[in-house]
């Protein structure tokens, strides 16, 4: 599999830095990922999945910790985009949180609910520093 | 979080001004609502033109104000939502829950009908 881009990214645990992170997979999708499908779509649901995996990561993960940090490493092929997002944290239930299902009116929860949905294959193993979320999306 | 508030009447039309609602900023959106809550203000109209990304922290700010305002016998309802916003609130089935219209005035009018 060829690889086309790699985008890799540390930044401090910090959710003014989320703005950053959802605009770098929005402006992926709409300049170097090949993909025949809706491209405002595509980069919607990036800067969606990107957002909520910082967010968990920051809140969760390194539990709001602002001297910790964040990675994002971004690898986009022909086949597929796949997307790791690392925490120095110990890990939180990400299976637990995506097998509730929010009720309408809850006000958390959707967030690893939304991602699953959106991306293909999603994974949350330990990391050598921490943790890293792993999210594919097929583009063929 | 930019925001600015005006009254017509009891309603209180909050606009956001800011072209993202994430964990980073939605957290000042609840607490306005609050804030407008505690002076007995809970008839509110969320303008959200300017908004173009809100994600499920956005959401669980403005899912607050609406059970906030319902269990005080008002509404919160939204006007102006962007393709994007929308496609979020589809996807969460929120748009089942909240009173949506297409423009502040559509909203504005509907607390007299």
């Amino acid at each position: 599999m060829s690889e086309i881009i790699a985008v890799d990214i540390t930044i401090p645990s910090q959710t003014k830095y989320l703005s950053l992170i959802g605009r770098i997979g929005e402006n992926l999708a709409h300049t170097a990922i090949p993909f025949l499908g809706d491209r405002d779509e595509l980069a919607f649901h990036l800067n969606l999945v990107l957002t909520e995996a910082a967010t968990n990561a920051i809140c969760h993960g390194n539990r709001e910790d602002p001297d910790k940090q964040l990675r994002v490493v971004i690898s986009i092929s022909e086949e597929r985009l796949f997307l790791q997002v690392f925490d120095q944290g110990k890990g939180f239930d990400l299976y637990k949180l995506a097998g509730s299902v929010a009720k309408e009116t809850d006000e958390e929860g959707r967030g690893v609910q939304l991602i699953c949905r959106l991306m293909d294959a999603v994974d949350y193993r330990k990391s050598p520093d921490g943790y890293v979320l792993e999210m594919v999306k097929n583009l063929q | 979080m930019k925001l600015t508030t005006e009254e017509h009447g009891d309603i209180v039309k909050i606009i956001v001004d800011e072209e993202r609602m994430d964990a980073h900023n939605s957290g000042a959106l609840k607490e306005e609502m609050l804030r407008l809550f505690d002076n007995d203000k809970c008839n509110l109209v969320i303008d959200l033109s300017a908004v173009r990304f809100v994600d499920s922290s956005g959401l669980g700010a403005l899912v607050s104000g609406f059970k906030n305002a319902s269990s005080r016998d008002g509404s919160l309802k939204l006007c102006c939502l962007q393709p994007q916003v929308r496609s979020m609130f589809e996807l969460t089935r929120l748009h089942r829950v909240f009173e949506i219209y297409s423009s502040a005035d559509e909203a504005l009018e509907s607390f007299t009908q």
